[in-house]
């Protein structure tokens, strides 16, 4: 089906609420369900009260199109993921904050809200339950874990998140400030905040300096590197391989601490301001950044050679946590774990960046998504050079605008580390923001994760969570 | 000198038995540490840490009966009485009174794990069984193999391996030795079979069988499986060093290297592959045997 009836818009654009087509409910469910397309988002947005329009964003990865388009629902609709899987987690978040019933939706589960909910129970005698959570050994964040094993074999897993719901939508509406969305999500704090900055700089017609935009893109690929290098660590030590263990974690530090010497802070928070950076990176910094560059590279490349070329490494990440590029297509994963299952999705293609294709490891198990990391790691490093080249002019800081533009949506699309970071806001009649919608990329990748461990041994749950490595408080939000 | 050797030795090996297993989990960690690079912490830690649990209070668990209770205490009762039988007393069949007494041990801190009603310890409790399961037909198969080609069924037949003649008798000795230091990794949990670093509960065999152990019962836990190690460190040494002090010393010291680098150098294997892992212990134990029947037959290399 031809995208006709849609808005067309770039990533980043201000689009007039009444530019977006309201069609027929059938209609948009066609659209919807049109495999050639990805749903990037599906959220309400409630018009006076009494309207609830439901947005959908369909993005084209194939042509780097953004589609929006809408259509009016009740208090009742026929649930759109009997005819597209992906959508699920948005049906359960609209049921959940609004009230509004999907019809027939096969799994309307809670998705923050975990008062009174019964899991999936089996009659099987021979199966048996395992919880783990929400409270956990180690220092990581709170959520609930269900396995419904036969043995050793895990059959079904439910994860129920919730227990860090901060209500940062609401607080970012009230008060659009920058330190909440560096704190939005810890691990991706460059991420979020310059997705949130961005927004808002649209929004008010700020123009951005060239200078800053690329300072935030060199950011952006330093935490990407930073945490893709620690996860293959991490991995590394689920698996008892303590020597990637250690070298990896020390050469994470190496790039954290040259974004302490550019930002102040090793994870970035304070760099990002709206209208800009708050930090120039210099001849002398960029220097040390382009050292620090080639000493990660080489250590990545000595170690992560070692690594995948070690036999028990190998025997314990091969054909464990399999995602077939088929499933993660149809549960809509997002980000290097959708990637390293074969399924390109990078919202860099929608954001300015020279010559740049998505690399894949395909094989879409744990192995896959550790050896996508080794292969982000190396093009972000290519991607740094590059801008560090391009950086010219001087860097401007202008007056931060506080007045947006009326009756107007902003999306922005930014490839986090850990996949597509999606924050829409929109304002009401007296340009004052009505909404503020987050979609971090563990929104979709937890399913993702319960479907990897299905038929495998619980014990590899913890390898394939970590190759996953996803968000508690990016999901809870 | 025959007083000194019969009587002063032995007693000395096993107060030193009963010194040491901290010791050793402490040289493992140091190697572990000095591999990655570290500084690591003093090979006197695990000293400290056995002081410091048996300083703590304990929690146990509301569904736990008194079996939860006694079980660590019987472990270690078992664990002690083992060590005297490899060091200070031997006598005929000892060796099948060492097995069934860790094979106690391990029964009660089995029952112990159910008892706690966590389907966690569950879980650990039926992957200890399992994965150890095959231990023992193995170490029969081994030590009375040899103890027939003595003639004489006691550990103390072990000695006469290594430093004889025979070449066929050197080739039992190296098969005894390996399947040995494989019941050491697997007794132990220690990588490639467990990993003893993780604080990952689904991953655990051993460590997740004593989660709802605390205060004094984890410590005397904590020992009982570094003796555990000890203990057939110590058969080692008396197969390798049977007369020399000195000797039996470093070869435990040797040991605790080498785990210390396997666990630096290789991951551990998946769960279901452990099974298969086992195996080369009984291929072990099997080759040891054949090679007695050889032996005993009269054949020659």
């Amino acid at each position: 089906m031809v995208m006709t009836k849609t808005l067309k818009f770039k990533n980043n654009e201000v689009i007039k609420k009444s530019d977006i087509p309201v069609v027929e409910f059938n209609e948009f469910m066609l659209m919807v369900s049109d495999t050639h397309y990805r749903v990037a988002n599906l959220f309400i947005n409630k018009e006076e009260e009494y309207r609830n329009n439901l947005y959908a964003v369909i993005a084209d990865d194939k042509n780097a199109e953004l589609h929006i388009v809408g259509t009016i629902v009740g208090n009742e609709y026929p649930s759109l993921t009997l005819r597209r899987p992906s959508v699920h987690m948005f049906e359960r978040e609209i049921y959940e904050n609004y009230g509004i019933r999907p019809a027939g939706h096969p799994f309307l589960k809670p998705v923050r809200v975990n008062d009174g909910y019964e899991f999936l129970k089996s009659d099987d005698l021979q199966s048996h339950e395992v919880a783990v959570g929400p409270v956990h050994a180690g220092i990581i964040e709170p959520g609930h874990f269900r396995f419904l094993c036969q043995g050793e074999r895990v059959m079904h897993l439910e994860i129920q998140l919730g227990w860090q719901h901060r209500g940062v939508e609401k607080m970012l509406k009230k008060n659009p400030n920058i330190w909440l969305a560096e704190s939005l999500c810890g691990d991706t704090t460059i991420g979020h905040s310059m997705t949130f900055a961005r927004g808002l700089e649209a929004l008010s017609g700020m123009k951005v300096c060239n200078r800053a935009q690329t300072i935030r893109k060199i950011a952006l690929e330093m935490e990407r590197m930073a945490i893709h290098i620690g996860d293959i660590g991490a991995i590394a030590g689920d698996i008892a391989y303590l020597m990637a263990a250690n070298v990896l974690g020390v050469t994470r530090t190496l790039v954290i601490n040259t974004l302490l010497e550019i930002s102040g802070s090793r994870f970035g928070k304070g760099l990002m301001r709206i209208g800009g950076v708050n930090f120039d990176i210099d001849e002398e910094l960029k220097g040390k950044v382009v050292s620090m560059l080639e000493e990660v590279d080489n250590r990545v490349t000595e170690m992560c050679d070692a690594m995948f070329a070690n036999a028990s490494v190998l025997s314990r990440l091969e054909n464990t946590g399999m995602v077939s590029t088929k499933k993660a297509e149809e549960i809509g994963m997002v980000g290097p774990a959708a990637r390293a299952s074969g399924v390109i999705v990078d919202s860099r293609i929608y954001n300015d960046y020279k010559d740049f294709t998505p690399v894949s490891a395909k094989n879409g198990d744990v192995w896959a998504r550790a050896y996508q990391r080794v292969l982000e790691i190396k093009q972000s490093k290519d991607l740094i050079l590059e801008m560090l080249d391009e950086l010219d002019g001087t860097l401007e800081t202008p007056e931060i605008k506080k007045e947006y533009a009326p009756n107007s949506m902003c999306i922005t699309l930014t490839e986090g580390w850990r996949g597509e970071i999606q924050h829409v806001i929109t304002t009401d009649k007296s340009g004052a923001i009505e909404q503020y919608k987050i979609k971090d990329p563990s929104f979709h990748n937890w399913f993702g994760l319960a479907l990897a461990v299905r038929n495998n041994q619980i014990s590899d749950f913890p390898v394939c969570n970590k190759s996953f490595d996803l968000s508690y408080c990016g999901f809870d939000l | 000198m025959i007083i000194l050797a019969m009587i002063i030795f032995p007693i000395l090996k096993m107060i030193l038995l009963l010194s040491l297993p901290f010791l050793f989990i402490g040289i493992i960690n140091k190697v572990k540490a000095k591999f990655a690079g570290k500084q690591g912490a003093s090979i006197f830690q695990p000293y400290f840490d056995f002081n410091r649990l048996m300083n703590k209070g304990e929690v146990i668990s509301e569904t736990a009966t008194g079996i939860f209770r006694v079980a660590p205490v019987i472990n270690l009762a078992c664990l002690i009485v083992a060590a005297m039988l490899v060091t200070v007393i031997h006598f005929e069949g000892d060796f099948i009174l060492f097995s069934y007494l860790l094979a106690l041990g391990k029964f009660v801190s089995v029952v112990a794990a159910m008892d706690t009603g966590s389907s966690f310890e569950g879980m650990g409790a039926s992957r200890e069984v399992s994965y150890t399961s095959l231990i023992e037909p193995a170490f029969f198969i081994i030590i009375s193999s040899i103890c027939a080609l003595n003639g004489v069924y006691s550990f103390a037949s072990l000695a006469h391996l290594f430093w004889s003649n025979n070449d066929i008798m050197i080739l039992i000795a190296l098969a005894t030795v390996g399947a040995l230091f494989l019941i050491i990794l697997i007794e132990g949990s220690r990588v490639p079979i467990d990993d003893p670093k993780t604080h990952l509960e689904l991953t655990m065999i051993h460590e997740v069988m004593v989660l709802d152990n605390s205060g004094v019962d984890l410590a005397f836990i904590q020992y009982g499986s570094a003796l555990k190690m000890m203990l057939f460190t110590t058969i080692i040494t008396m197969t390798i060093a049977p007369l020399s002090f000195i000797g039996s010393v470093l070869v435990a010291l040797a040991i605790a290297v080498l785990i210390g680098i396997i666990e630096s150098l290789c991951a551990r294997i998946r769960l279901t592959h452990i099974i298969e892992y086992t195996f080369t212990l009984i291929v072990a134990a099997l080759i040891v045997m054949a090679l007695v029947l050889l032996i005993m037959h009269g054949g020659h290399l």
